[in-house]
């Protein structure tokens, strides 16, 4: 044991409040938090995703002769490649923050894939009232797929691994004979992943974001020091303030240098955003996570804990419907693959690979997004390099056993009492 | 002592063939630390059950400030102002302080959380029963268990009950981290409400408690004021070397089996 032990059992064992604690000590503790625990509690993060992102982009630009894949229109097909998978991810988030899976959310894409073609091209169903529909028949499959999970007792494994067969049977039912429906190249579902926002919208859309967390530090440091709390040094907001615009800044430079913010990112990134605040904002969310944590105890406090569970898995599979809408728009068609083979496996591995606890309670929708940008990356750069897909399963492979190993790691530490779990 | 704010008279509770409790009474006033001991299956958990409304009596009656009331199910109890701490702690290890502290029950401000008039209350509540922890917003795993046990008593009396509850807090603590929580548990008291804490440990209960009440195989088997009581007196009671005016040589053991053969 190193020295960091001992001084955190000295801290425990004060007796309480004889004297209140020296400033010094206090400074001293919040440091030592600040470095050991935030590492080996558990709490890392985006970290680890933005790191291996970072090291994937670099390597690939190295080993591609041509150096191409650090080019803003590749990087702009990319966003766009990922989107589908994205979109799966921030859905499939919501679930695993409970501490379950769903199985299902690849076929239940393809399902909606092959259900929005059929409205829109054999019923003239017109486009957006197509999407709307799809989206209501995922809240609809999670939701009775959550019931039977939550109020009889299924295993979520179990019954999300039925729906992987079954929807995927339907999907092909749906397709054949033709097993294939192209669908128009110029309504709204093609303009999803084809459209592009103009330079000047995309530097006013960035500038709105930067502004509105502008706008939320400020009040938040208002109210905090008007109820006498503690906040943030300035110096450290000031930090965060440039990280975040100079990575909102970078990155609509450069998807402008190439065709603009793509709508597709535009969309992904509007529902990561919205249910990271359902997430860690609202009663709901907090549900979400309580249930992700202790189960027991989110019910004696009264959660209703199983009509979060459900609502969980509508909204998870309601956004599978909708990474099916964008499979469609990217191809133009919805087909017997759609959300088949790897959809389901890649959108898992996004959210684990950016930093959501396969155990429950832990990870956020912007560490899925990053982690579908780790999954398109290696998806687009080994394209570029021209390797085979078997190739490309098994560095994914690597990558994701590497975060689960992370997640584990954590996991184990944050296990251990308070005492021990500071291991350097 | 004025009108208790608990008072249970005659309570009885069958599992099946099984009396766990018959015709127990037990009283809690305003300010005091109630102890109740007894030995496994004594029916301690039993009787804690029927007053949180976790399992309801088959008979007897249970006044609350005086009028006669019923406890049907766990909402009955907290309605009334009665707060359990579970020996399971009941909390989310990945949230944090404040968070726990308000799960089930957050502040909500224009339709979201308002996490700093939550972190403010908390830090109020921590201080005026001197927890000291690194700060509110740590997560609950990096604890050590005798924060957590503070953070789970300290949820308790966020509602301002007028009886606390307390099953085993100090079982799985070490020397210091017991001590703080007694520290912690006459705080409680000296905020008004009534306390009932069960507990194996004599050398706890006797530096807490005003009144210790023994339960024995589902009866009242003595009670004692703390201050007067020696821990010999409670041990004989606890066991019933007392009752059956036996050597001290009989061990509990046949004791134990005798006694629920005469209740049969």
């Amino acid at each position: 044991m190193s020295v960091v032990p001992e001084k955190q059992e000295s801290r425990l064992q004060d007796p309480p409040a004889v004297t209140p604690p020296a400033t010094g000590r206090q400074a001293r503790a919040r440091k030592q938090r600040s470095l050991t625990a935030w590492l080996h509690v558990g709490e890392l993060g985006t970290l680890p995703v933005v790191v291996s992102l970072m090291s994937i982009w670099v390597l690939f630009q190295i080993l591609d002769p041509n150096h191409r894949f650090l080019t803003a229109a590749n990087l702009s097909n990319m966003v766009v490649q990922s989107a589908a998978v994205g979109m799966l991810a921030v859905g499939i988030t919501l679930v695993l923050l409970l501490g379950e899976t769903d199985l299902s959310v690849g076929s239940v894409s393809g399902l909606a894939a092959a259900v929005l073609a059929i409205l829109v091209i054999r019923h003239s169903v017109p486009e957006v009232l197509a999407i709307g529909l799809v989206v209501l028949l995922g809240l609809a499959v999670g939701a009775v797929q959550g019931t039977i999970y939550a109020a009889i007792g299924v295993p979520s494994f179990v019954v999300t691994l039925a729906g992987l067969i079954g929807w995927q049977g339907l999907q092909l039912y749906l397709l054949s004979p033709q097993g294939a429906i192209n669908i128009p190249d110029h309504g709204i579902v093609a303009a999803l992943t084809h459209a592009y926002l103009p330079a000047l919208a995309g530097w006013s859309l960035g500038a709105v974001l930067v502004g509105c967390h502008l706008v939320a530090v400020v009040v938040d440091a208002r109210r905090r020091r008007a109820a006498g709390l503690p906040c943030l040094t300035p110096s450290r907001r000031v930090a965060r303030l440039v990280l975040l615009s100079a990575g909102v800044g970078l990155t609509i430079g450069v998807l402008n240098s190439a065709r603009g913010v793509p709508v597709a990112l535009l969309t992904v990134v509007v529902f990561a955003v919205g249910c990271d605040v359902m997430v860690r904002r609202t009663r709901f969310g907090r549900g979400i996570i309580a249930i992700g944590g202790n189960v027991e105890a989110a019910r004696r406090a009264g959660i209703p804990v199983n009509r979060i569970k459900i609502t969980v898995f509508a909204l998870g599979s309601a956004m599978a419907a909708l990474g099916g809408v964008l499979a469609v728009s990217r191809e133009f068609a919805a087909n017997q693959s759609t959300g088949g083979n790897d959809v389901l496996l890649f959108a898992i591995a996004a959210a684990v690979i950016g930093g959501v606890s396969l155990f429950g309670g832990r990870g956020s929708t912007y560490g899925a997004l990053l982690g579908a940008a780790v999954i398109g990356s290696i998806n687009n750069g080994m394209y570029l390099l021209q390797l085979d897909s078997s190739v490309q399963f098994m560095i994914t492979a690597v990558v994701l056993l590497m975060a689960v190993i992370i997640d584990s790691i954590s996991r184990r530490g944050r296990q251990l009492p308070a005492g021990a779990s500071r291991r350097p | 002592m004025t009108i208790p704010i608990l008072a249970l008279s005659g309570i009885s509770k069958r599992f099946g063939s099984v009396r766990a409790l018959s015709d127990v009474d037990l009283e809690v006033g305003a300010g005091e630390v109630v102890a109740l001991v007894g030995d496994n299956g004594a029916g301690k958990s039993t009787l804690v059950k029927v007053i949180a409304g976790v399992d309801p009596a088959d008979s007897g009656e249970i006044r609350w400030l005086g009028n006669h009331v019923s406890i049907g199910k766990p909402h009955d109890a907290t309605a009334l102002g009665i707060a359990t701490v579970y020996q399971d702690l009941s909390l989310c290890d990945n949230l944090d302080v404040v968070a726990n502290l308000f799960l089930g029950n957050e502040a909500i401000r224009f339709g979201v959380l308002d996490e700093i008039g939550m972190e403010r209350r908390a830090r109020e509540l921590l201080s005026s029963l001197s927890v000291t922890l690194p700060s509110p917003r740590v997560p609950v795993s990096a604890l050590s268990g005798g924060q957590r046990q503070s953070v789970a008593i300290a949820r308790a009396m966020l509602g301002s009950p007028k009886l606390v509850i307390l099953d085993e807090p100090t079982a799985a603590l070490g020397v210091a981290q017991t001590a703080q929580v007694l520290t912690l548990i006459e705080r409680l008291r000296d905020q008004g409400p009534g306390v009932i804490l069960i507990s194996h440990n004599l050398i706890d209960v006797k530096a807490v408690a005003d009144r210790v009440v023994v339960l024995r195989l589902g009866h009242n088997a003595g009670e004692f004021v703390a201050g007067n009581a020696t821990e010999q007196n409670i041990v004989s009671a606890i066991t019933g070397a007392a009752a059956a005016a036996a050597s001290r040589g009989r061990s509990t053991g046949t004791g134990t089996i005798s006694i629920t053969e005469g209740e049969r």
